[in-house]
């Protein structure tokens, strides 16, 4: 019994790593309309006059974000939670009858809130703040789904042969806390239905209508420390969690070092959390805070590239891996890009340099390397390694997937490059005077320069599109007519077909 | 410490939620009760206007401009006083943006006017030429959703003592009252006599007919919220 190998059940894997392809499409798909609109404006009404209430600029932009954040991204998070969590537990789902329902279950309401979200926001039905733009029937979808996600982590942890958790389980355990704590604080909001007027009428107006608990500067404090830090808990932990699986297991090599894992992650816990404040830098909120959110921002070079450098150094050795598996480079350029993000984070984060980057297309250059080049590579990389395992069948093409990281790796390059030169532009041009102390610039001056730079980033957008679309593609043609397996070929390296 | 918390589930959680919980603690509680309190001359939105700000908000207006001037000389310059913390007293929710494809409209009621506005949002480049903003013509037809925004009045009143029906202190030493209505009828009435004054100075004839049938078009109360801006 004890010498058998166990067979593991990907049911719900499966399910999320659908999700995570579709969704990623329509969010990039989305993003590279918005980039195109914002260099030329007729494509606002893309589909007719008629229907431009609903393809404008404003009204998808939340979509684009939203797609990417509670579509791909958190899709890929559930995809390899349910892969990676029975792995490194030594459990199968197969064995706990409950834990497979709560799985199927958190699956199929997370697809309803997904569709709720998409129906609700080209409705406009919207509550402004950034990434928790969902009025209230739609959170309380989203609490019980994040509930369903925890059972199934402690769940899994409960049932575990391993005694000991991995590395990956701790970050997936920080992302589950983490979401829960900032989600709750940030939306809580009243809905206005439970108003009555003095004249004794009730239920006055939109039912799904809800008003924030905090008012102004407080509201403010609140969105971005939890604007920030769903970014912490959304884009890196778990994003850290996949690499510390995924890099060894593909790269038969073991991480560098323990030690060093430990310090990344309690650092990266403590000191997250504070560097929200470096999003009001010069805003109303008090000084102090500003200043903690530079100064933590900072220290957060720390533990990010703690966990950067043990990566690479985990490739110590095996280098030539790096040149010979796409599936690798990706992972490798993905450790580099965390790096490279992590390091432009904290420069914007000083308040002289905030000073010029705030409100500028720069930020949105840093938010894209970090995603397209950190989260979206790691996320694809881990789908590639999953589908062998998942499938029982080769990747279908390796030549495919090498051109495909070429021409995202390009389609990165050209994004970050265009807008930082984009935000700096802007920067200096708001802020110039001329010799008699008068501004230098009308406002349109500042926005019509911007063109060729728009026209740049939205070609770097599609291209990231097009080898997206070449992993679906892949995806597709693995589990279609891929060539069958062992499960001997299936140690570290992924099988691949030419 | 770190093997055996490793092997304790339960306790590891609770280290990581100790560990990310300390610095909101630290740096949101504080603050709460000071950030609240309204400078003299804010007074709260009539509900034209907060019907206004939800057409704003519905648009995510919000994903392209600010609400917020910091203390640069280029600002001040170009937005007019840099922006207070009370100023905000009753903004739910905040609306400062993290984004400025389009300049700041934090002050926009002290420099631009209702026909303005309609131009604008009609045609933004005939007014504005280079602009890449999109024209928002289908607000000339929807029609504003006043009885929400009672609603919220409503609820901010009796949740957080917002002074509807209150003398307001203002800025030269007078002072306001922002009626909120008795009931949703005479709520509507309110936003009308407002919307009417707003449409006395607009040229679209269908939003005119509208308002002179009581019915009021999504662009009459963004105009009333943008002129209340300042």
């Amino acid at each position: 019994m004890e010498n058998r190998p166990l067979e593991y059940d990907y049911t719900v894997a499966k399910m999320f790593m659908f999700t995570t392809i579709i969704l990623g499409i329509v969010g990039m798909l989305v993003g590279v309309i918005l980039a195109f609109q914002l260099a030329f404006p007729e494509v606002n009404t893309i589909l007719g006059q008629g229907l431009a209430e609903y393809t404008n600029f404003s009204r998808l932009r939340p979509l684009h974000t939203d797609a990417v954040i509670f579509g791909f991204t958190l899709s890929g998070i559930f995809a390899t939670w349910y892969y990676v969590g029975q792995r490194v537990l030594k459990v199968s789902m197969a064995e706990s009858g409950f834990l497979m329902f709560i799985g199927k279950l958190h699956f199929w309401l997370y697809l309803v809130g997904v569709a709720a979200v998409v129906v609700s926001l080209l409705l406009g039905i919207t509550t402004s703040k950034e990434y928790a733009e969902f009025e209230w029937p739609i959170d309380i979808a989203i609490v019980v789904v994040w509930v369903l996600f925890g059972i199934s982590i402690f769940g899994l942890i409960g049932i575990r042969r391993e005694k000991s958790l991995y590395i990956s389980i701790w970050y997936y355990i920080a992302t589950f806390l983490g979401i829960a704590m900032l989600y709750l604080f940030n939306n809580m909001e009243i809905p206005t239905m439970l108003a009555a007027s003095p004249a004794g009428e009730s239920g006055i107006g939109a039912w799904y209508h809800s008003v924030s608990m905090y008012a102004g500067t407080n509201d403010a404090l609140v969105q971005w420390w939890y604007g920030h830090n769903a970014v912490a808990f959304g884009f890196t932990v778990p994003i850290v969690a996949m690499i510390y699986y995924f890099l060894p297991k593909e790269s038969g090599q073991a991480i560098y070092s323990y030690k060093l894992s430990l310090l990344s992650f309690w650092g990266l816990m403590f000191v997250y959390l504070w560097a929200g404040g470096h999003h009001l830098i010069y805003s109303t909120v008090p000084d102090w805070m500003q200043t903690m959110g530079s100064i933590f921002s900072v220290i957060l070079i720390l533990p990010s590239w703690g966990s950067a450098i043990n990566m690479l150094l985990t490739m110590k050795g095996e280098w030539q891996q790096v040149a010979a598996s796409p599936l690798i480079k990706f992972m490798v350029l993905g450790s580099t890009f965390y790096m490279f993000s992590t390091l432009e984070g904290p420069i914007q984060a000083i308040k002289s340099v905030n000073a010029i980057a705030h409100f500028t297309d720069w930020i949105v250059g840093h938010v894209h390397d970090g995603v397209l080049g950190w989260v979206g590579f790691m996320i694809m990389a881990a789908l590639y390694h999953m589908a062998p395992r998942v499938f029982k069948r080769e990747i279908y093409s390796k030549s495919l997937m090498a051109t495909q990281f070429w021409i995202q790796t390009l389609g990165v390059v050209l994004y970050f490059t265009s807008m930082w030169i984009a935000g700096i532009t802007q920067g200096m041009m708001w802020r110039a005077h001329d010799e008699f102390g008068n501004l230098a610039y009308s406002f349109i001056d500042t926005v019509t320069v911007l063109h060729p730079y728009y026209t740049i980033r939205g070609v770097g957008g599609l291209l990231y599109l097009v080898g997206f679309l070449m992993f679906a593609y892949n995806i597709y043609k693995t589990m279609t007519v891929g060539r069958k397996v062992e499960e001997s070929e299936l140690q570290n390296a992924s099988p691949m077909g030419a | 410490m770190f093997h055996w918390l490793e092997k304790h589930p339960f306790f590891f959680a609770v280290g990581v939620f100790v560990a990310i919980a300390f610095a909101g603690l630290i740096e949101i509680v504080p603050n709460f009760a000071q950030a609240s309190r309204p400078v003299i001359g804010t007074a709260p939105y009539s509900t034209l206007e907060l019907a206004g700000r939800h057409v704003y908000i519905k648009n995510s207006c919000n994903a392209c401009h600010s609400q917020l001037i910091r203390p640069f000389k280029s600002e001040t310059d170009r937005y007019g006083h840099y922006s207070l913390s009370g100023e905000y007293a009753y903004d739910r929710p905040f609306l400062w943006g993290s984004k400025r494809t389009g300049p700041d409209l934090m002050r926009v009621g002290n420099y631009r006017t209702t026909d303005w506005h309609e131009n604008h949002m009609k045609n933004p480049p005939s007014v504005v030429p280079g602009s890449i903003m999109p024209a928002y013509t289908w607000m000339f037809k929807n029609t504003a959703d006043i009885n929400t925004a009672y609603a919220e009045q409503l609820t901010v009143a009796q949740f957080f003592a917002v002074p509807y029906n209150k003398e307001v202190p203002m800025k030269d030493g007078s002072t306001k009252i922002v009626k909120m209505g008795e009931s949703v009828a005479d709520a509507n009435a309110l936003a009308l006599e407002e919307a009417k004054v707003i449409a006395a100075d607009m040229k679209d004839q269908d939003v005119k007919d509208a308002v002179a049938n009581g019915q009021i078009p999504e662009i009459v109360a963004l105009i009333a919220y943008m002129n209340s801006l300042k």
